[in-house]
């Protein structure tokens, strides 16, 4: 049974073990992939599978969002006629996207991840330059998800420096 | 009896960021620091075309057509909208590596460099991608603490990496980066057109005028002709040029700062992996691709940690033009050389001011 969890509620209650940063993948040229190598800390805590088709899902959405083709440049013609003034009230096809993005990314996290002790950074939050994963402790057994009831230690979110890498 | 407000400072992210940025209208405006050349550009394009509005257009919209002074004003709008949006946009500023995440790299890099043989110097830091079937070298910023994307480049005057770096435009009073090249462009070619147009028209006003009453008369009458005719005859070698220079570069899918350090140039190196090899899609992609959204998120508001309320004061948070300076930065770090490659309008296509940094930066 997947529990939708509260996540301001895991940050709170759960202590950050380490986090991991999947990187820029560039063997396409400039635009924005993530490698979809599995890392190694994920290993015990995700299924190689779902954690793929996520970054793939992600690679999707920013090759959507950068693409060339006659919409984009559609869009980028009326936006030169207009001198540009039609950013003020009209949003841009990368910046839809970007909010698809953040709402999927959302998604994963209630579903997927947050019950394994996970949680997913939206990349426009880090620069686009990477997917930073938190680890969570699991206090208590490792297949379920339980927050971990709050000992001393309390929270330390993405704030505070975590306990670097392991 | 009067109620005391008290109203709570909110701070947002742009008053915290790193670089040597000045903001204004709370956030929503970045450029360089240095504004000076910027206003002396305004204050060019707007006395010449004053003068030009005031006096040639009067005469010449009787003499010969109204149209003269709308294509004027049309060109003139179009140029100024194109220069204020280069000058005051986000030119693709990577934002600097958390501390989390900066741990993470140099551990990575240890890792890696950890095969290195003792007695050796330590490689640079340099990661080794494949782009379309080339090799291109990722280079690790000291200050930003990142690995820059490809194309990506540090600019030592505003100390921020900058994605896709063309190159640092005084005249601008901003970088030229992948989010405000279009626009620079459009600036440049319109503000081109326009010297040109009012060049013309200048000359086409005096030779009409003279006729009638005489060239020293006519320049007697109206002695802002002479400043107009000077103005635009120095901006056509510079502007012009450097617009021919920019298509160039916008045909091949170049930067400036490529096309200094030679990066696509000479027998031993690759070609430019990011040409689509067809001038016109080059075109499109440059001027008419999706444009990414800023990443810097200037206006996000800091969470509260001690700022609390403080003594009512008015328009505190309303958009206020002053600059604002955010906090001064580290010092860049002496091993890394940062490009710096400001463009002298003087001469087309530009040479860059300062070559010894150029080639210290070498290929570390």
């Amino acid at each position: 049974k997947n529990q939708v969890h509260n996540l301001q509620e895991l940050r709170r209650s759960a202590s950050l073990a380490t986090k991991v940063f999947i990187q820029r993948d560039y063997s396409d040229g400039t635009i924005c992939q993530f490698q979809t190598k599995f890392p190694p800390e994920l290993d015990s805590r995700i299924e190689r599978q779902l954690f793929e088709e996520t970054v793939k899902t992600l690679n999707g959405f920013y090759a959507e969002a950068e693409k060339i083709g006659g919409s984009s440049y559609l869009e980028g013609c009326l936006a030169c006629a207009t001198a540009y003034f039609i950013f003020l009230c009209m949003e841009t096809h990368y910046e839809k996207v970007l909010k698809k993005i953040s709402r999927y990314i959302q998604e994963q996290n209630e579903k997927i991840f947050a019950p394994r002790g996970l949680l997913l950074t939206d990349p426009v939050e880090r620069g686009m330059r990477v997917i930073e994963i938190s680890i969570y402790e699991d206090r208590c057994s490792s297949g379920s998800s339980s927050s971990g009831s709050s000992s001393g230690s309390g929270s330390s979110s993405a704030g505070g420096g975590g306990a670097g890498a392991r | 009896m009067s109620v005391m407000v008290v109203r709570k400072k909110v701070t947002r992210k742009w008053e915290k960021l790193p670089g040597r940025n000045t903001f204004c209208c709370d956030g929503r405006v970045m450029m360089a620091r240095q504004k000076g050349i910027f206003y002396l550009t305004l204050f060019l394009i707007l006395g010449t075309c004053t003068l030009f509005f005031a006096f040639e257009c009067r005469y010449l919209a009787v003499q010969l057509s109204p149209a003269i002074p709308v294509f004027a004003a049309m060109l003139f709008l179009f140029s100024m909208a194109t220069l204020l949006r280069t000058s005051f946009s986000d030119p693709g500023v990577i934002p600097r590596a958390l501390p989390d995440e900066a741990a993470f790299i140099e551990m990575e890099i240890e890792a890696t460099n950890g095969a290195v043989p003792q007695g050796q110097r330590p490689p640079p830091r340099i990661k080794n991608f494949q782009i379309n079937n080339q090799i291109v070298k990722l280079k690790y910023c000291y200050t930003c603490k990142i690995f820059r994307p490809p194309r990506a480049s540090h600019c030592s005057i505003c100390d921020n990496c900058v994605e896709r770096f063309d190159h640092h435009c005084p005249w601008v009073g901003n970088c030229v980066g992948k989010r405000n090249y279009r626009y620079f462009y459009l600036f440049i070619l319109s503000l081109s057109l326009l010297t040109i147009y009012v060049f013309a028209f200048n000359i086409v006003y005096v030779a009409l005028k003279s006729l009638k009453i005489g060239f020293l008369e006519t320049l007697k009458e109206t002695p802002g002709t002479v400043l107009e005719v000077l103005i635009c005859f120095f901006t056509l070698w510079s502007v012009v040029g450097l617009t021919g220079f920019h298509t160039f570069l916008v045909a091949l899918n170049q930067t400036t700062n490529e096309d200094i350090k030679g990066s696509w140039t000479g027998k031993n190196r690759i070609q430019n992996p990011y040409s689509h090899g067809n001038i016109v899609k080059n075109c499109c992609e440059v001027l008419c691709g999706p444009l990414p959204p800023s990443v810097l998120d200037r206006r996000g508001i800091l969470p509260l940690e001690e700022s609390g309320s403080r003594p009512p004061s008015t328009q505190e948070t309303s958009s206020s033009l002053l600059p604002h300076s955010p906090v001064p930065t580290e010092q860049l770090n002496s091993n890394e050389m940062p490009e710096d490659t400001s463009t002298p309008e003087e001469m087309p296509p530009p040479e860059p001011p300062e070559p010894p940094q150029e080639a210290a930066e070498a290929e570390k």
